[in-house]
């Protein structure tokens, strides 16, 4: 009986229901995807590296989905108590016909629970077909091949999706129970009788707030682009709070101000306002922003967060595999550092490995550290720096000691990088660098004619700026700069450290796999010894105790797969976060504009009565959702200008990442789920407002 | 004079074979310009349909009718909507006011849908208000407004486009007395000053006596016609009184 009335309930309200279930379907689906990631790329021809990096990222989505599960729980209980109030009178009739309170609850129970097993049930299903197509984004990602596809079901992953939403639809069951509860019979019946009232604001508060308003926003905007070396000079880190906090109120502020400030913009173009039913899309929306300012602030904030999270991961991501390619040119790199005496081919030879048999295309060159010269003394005189002080910046101490190369050493290393030769004269010195914030410097410095001197020599910049690039393989561009000088200048005597360096290819006949174990082995002798301390690393080769020698073996495979590790790890942490959000904010919104149509749907049959179109009808619908998804969409995008300026120096650490790249993504995802949610809500509200007559 | 409207054979049924509703079973009459017409009859007469089909919301089932001389039966889609919107003006029992526009864009809202230029609309609205004694209520909310206020921002709103008819349904249903009086006032005032033909759907025989006539419906059909002629309103009164006896039987709808 129970289970019969629950389910025409469901049917019934489906129009109010259908975004609702839309909603937790699309929830249970993205968290069965994420959470099956690790077995979806079981199948993938990946290195054991790639692996571990894989569980790592499974683990960290692991935590995240703890966060998701919150997010999604809280949604689901808002979206649940606004569909009971809004059943309020339904309540009170079966009230009046008798039925108890615990009986209206255990109705309540059985359609959460249907909804709840149905949700499930599609969400799965969903997720798993879902989950199909993130098989090829991951290999993808990771370069593997898929001549091995197969259809992956990851009992894992649904077992924990149904755990988590079966404790979530739980909460629910208990919240709809409190609020049946609490519920009086005389507050249900008349709960349709409230008073609208839509007071202007008075337009002088209005303008005063939003200058106030504006003012706190430009504010914040400068404390996290212009003024962020300022800022995080003065103070730690914590310091970012401030303009969190300033932005978060004046977002607040400019969303009450705006409501009735546009409102009376528009009343005064009469020309406007009184043409076919714009008045009345416009009060709708005022009346309507007057009392969802809260709401409107939260789904703004959230919608800036989603778009900073997508667009940071996705140009991690992007960059990342841009630039992997023209970083890495050879196949291995060898470092030695340190005092030894003995080159490193000489150290494989005496660990009986003959380079040559493994490798072609050796180069070899040598770097100096120099104490004499630091990062300060050579940009010292840009942009107010105090030349040789212990000045802290985003990107660290201006105290380091310089790296320097032979001019000859530098062709040779240019050649394999494909970097242009340099031809100095004497008294004359080259930069090369690509770490953005310490290359806009040297540029600086050179184009000043700044001099150095080295070795008792004083040099002068041979152009107006650096060459682009470095001569190491690296995963992104963090060469902070090495000065090139003539050959005449000698290095080795002044130096605080040398650094040895080997770039070379596999040869062709070699299986590279096997290369690779052969050098890292010498590696592993050098790191592999009794202490795993730190002391470990330091070789105290050939017994003579000339000192200490670090020595590093790197494969461009192996960095490639840290670093696409780190990159999916990111973009896919990044892209759960995003989605989840973005559904949240937009599904809060639909389930908004829904209810305000079925509200409004006595005030469209007016409209129609009075002869309005249903042109007119539809047109005053769409603009009125529009808008309504539109505002807080604007305001964020507006924040994120400058949000995504301020991720642009965080992730500078990471090298040159380019936020740009990432925005046609963004942009996608954005329009694909937010623009998906409005056209929804669009059409069902279509639906509902429709002259049921014709 | 001329015809304004004009039922001709007009039926509506609801329902299907084996429960057939003749909700308006045959009915033809005129009104003509400047008419003053009420349309008396109990609950569940029929009078509300009648209502309904002349103002397009609903369709016959056969018969005509004829507004200014159209067919408006053959009417469809975009054609009923300029017809509701040049022709008629409508005011409800329940007032239906936008809430969130104030009564003066309530009133504009008319002829914004009508595109009018906004002098113009301004000066309409303002002629109108004053005709309908609302001139200090038009920035006004509707929940500011009491019932009568309510009811006269939607009068106003009814016949600023000058229809040729304007359709009142219950429009005393829900005002005190002394509010009802008032309204029905001005619509004989509008009807005698601007020749507004009016047609008024009642229950109550008060609110009817303010026309020039009443027609009075029972189970679909036309029962009776009274015409006030050069009685004065008390005497109007109680011959309907008389007619409305003679309906029912049972006097329920006598107040």
């Amino acid at each position: 009986m129970f289970t019969k009335l629950a389910i025409k309930n469901i049917r019934r309200s489906i129009k109010d229901y259908a975004i609702y279930f839309f909603t937790l379907v699309l929830g249970v689906a993205i968290f069965y995807v994420f959470n099956s990631l690790e077995s979806q790329s079981v199948m993938l021809d990946v290195t054991e590296r790639v692996k571990d990096m894989l569980k790592l990222m499974n683990v960290i989505l692991g935590v995240v989905s703890v966060f998701v599960s919150v997010i999604l729980g809280a949604l689901i209980i808002y979206a649940s108590r606004f569909l009971i109030k809004r059943r309020s009178k339904e309540f009170g009739l079966y009230m009046t016909l008798g039925m108890g309170k615990r009986k209206i609850s255990r109705l309540l129970l059985i359609e959460t629970f249907l909804i709840g097993v149905l949700s499930l049930v599609a969400g799965l299903a969903l997720g798993i077909i879902a989950s199909q197509f993130t098989s090829v984004l991951v290999a993808n990602m990771f370069d593997a091949d898929l001549t091995n596809f197969q259809f992956v079901f990851s009992g894992a992953a649904c077992l924990k999706t149904l755990i988590y939403f079966g404790v979530i639809y739980l909460a629910v069951m208990i919240f709809n129970v409190i609020i049946i509860g609490r519920q009086k019979l005389i507050n249900l019946l008349s709960s349709n009788r409230r008073n609208e009232k839509v007071a202007l604001k008075n337009p002088w508060v209005c303008t005063v707030v939003f200058i106030i308003a504006s003012v706190m926003l430009g504010y914040s905007y400068y404390l996290v682009t212009a003024g962020l070396n300022t800022l995080i000079e003065n103070a730690d880190i914590q310091i970012l709070l401030v303009p969190i906090a300033i932005g978060v109120t004046a977002t607040f502020l400019l969303f009450w101000s705006l409501s009735g400030l546009l409102l009376r913009i528009v009343m005064s173009f009469k020309k406007v306002y009184y043409s076919k039913l714009n008045s009345f899309i416009l009060r709708q929306f005022g009346s309507k922003i007057n009392t969802t300012v809260v709401s409107m602030s939260l789904i703004c904030l959230m919608l800036f967060t989603t778009i900073c999270i997508l667009g940071s991961a996705l140009s991690i991501n992007h960059t990342m595999h841009e630039t992997a390619e023209k970083l890495m040119p050879v196949d291995i790199q060898v470092i030695g550092i340190g005092e030894n005496p003995v080159s490193i081919p000489e150290v494989y030879q005496r660990e009986n490995v003959n380079l040559s048999d493994w490798l072609e295309d050796i180069t070899t060159y040598e770097t100096y550290r120099l104490d004499s010269v630091i990062l300060g003394d050579v940009i010292g005189s840009v942009s107010g720096v105090n030349e040789g002080a212990g000045d802290v910046t985003v990107m660290g101490s201006y105290d380091v000691s310089e790296r320097f190369i032979h001019q000859s050493d530098y062709n040779r290393a240019a050649k394999v990088f494909g970097h242009p030769e340099v031809n100095l004269a004497d008294g004359e010195y080259a930069m090369i660098a690509d770490f953005k914030p310490v290359l806009e410097l040297r540029n600086q410095a050179m184009k000043d004619g700044k001099k150095i001197t080295v070795a008792g020599k004083t040099l002068s910049p041979n152009s107006d700026q650096c060459i682009v690039g470095g001569i190491e393989l690296q995963v992104s561009t963090l060469n902070e700069g090495i000065i090139i000088v003539p050959d005449s200048i000698n290095l080795a005597a002044e130096a605080e450290s040398r650094r040895e360096v080997l770039l070379a290819n596999y040869k062709t006949d070699v299986d590279p796999e096997a290369a690779e174990r052969i050098l890292y082995g010498v590696n592993n002798r050098f790191y592999s010894d009794d202490e795993p301390d730190e002391e470990s690393a330091v070789y105290n080769y050939n017994g003579s105790n000339r000192g200490i020698y670090y020595f590093d073996v790197e494969s461009r495979q192996d960095l490639i797969d840290n670093n696409v590790g780190t990159s999916a790890l990111v973009t896919f942490v990044g892209l759960y976060l995003g989605i989840i959000f973005l559904i949240s904010s937009a599904a809060v919104l639909a389930l908004k504009e829904l209810s305000e149509s079925s509200d409004n749907r006595a005030k469209y049959t007016v409209l129609r009565k009075i002869g309005a179109s249903e042109k007119m009808l539809n047109r005053a619908l769409f603009w009125q959702i529009f808008i309504f998804f539109l505002f807080p969409l604007l305001i964020a995008i507006l924040h994120a200008v400058f949000g995504l300026q301020f991720c642009d120096v965080v992730l500078i650490s990471l090298g040159g990442i380019d936020i740009t790249s990432a925005l046609p993504a963004v942009a996608i995802i954005l329009g694909a789920i937010y623009g998906g949610y409005f056209l929804i809500t669009y059409l069902c509200s279509k639906n509902i407002i429709r002259d049921q007559r014709n | 004079m001329k015809t304004i409207l004009e039922l001709e054979k007009v039926e509506k049924y609801y329902g299907n074979k084996s429960s057939l509703t003749k909700a308006i079973n045959n009915i033809s009459f005129k009104v003509n310009e400047g008419e003053f017409v009420a349309i008396m009859g109990a609950s569940g007469s029929g009078k509300t349909t009648l209502l309904n089909i002349i103002s397009t919301i609903d369709r016959v089932t056969a018969g005509h009718i004829y507004v200014d001389g159209d067919d408006i039966t053959s009417l469809k889609g975009e054609e009923l909507n300029e017809f509701r919107r040049e022709k008629l003006g409508f005011i409800f029992q329940d007032f239906n006011l936008l809430d969130s526009l104030t009564a003066y864009e309530n009133i504009a809202l008319a002829l914004s849908i009508q595109n009018f230029a906004p002098s113009e609309i301004d000066d309409r609205v303002k002629k109108v208000a004053r005709e309908l004694n609302i001139t200090d209520v038009l920035s006004k909310y509707p929940y500011q407004m009491s019932g009568g206020q309510k009811q006269r921002v939607a009068s106003a709103r009814a016949i600023i486009t000058d229809p040729k008819l304007v359709l009142a349904d219950e429009p005393t249903g829900a005002l005190d007395s002394k509010s009802s009086k008032m309204l029905l006032e001005q619509f004989e005032r509008l009807n005698q000053k601007f020749q507004t033909t009016i047609l008024m759907v009642t229950h109550d025989a008060f609110a009817a006596s303010y026309a020039n006539r009443v027609i009075f419906i029972k189970d679909g059909k036309v029962f009776n016609e009274l015409l006030k002629g050069d009685d004065s309103r008390k005497d109007f009164f109680d011959a309907i009184i008389d007619v409305i006896t003679l309906l029912g039987g049972d006097a329920s709808d006598v107040l």
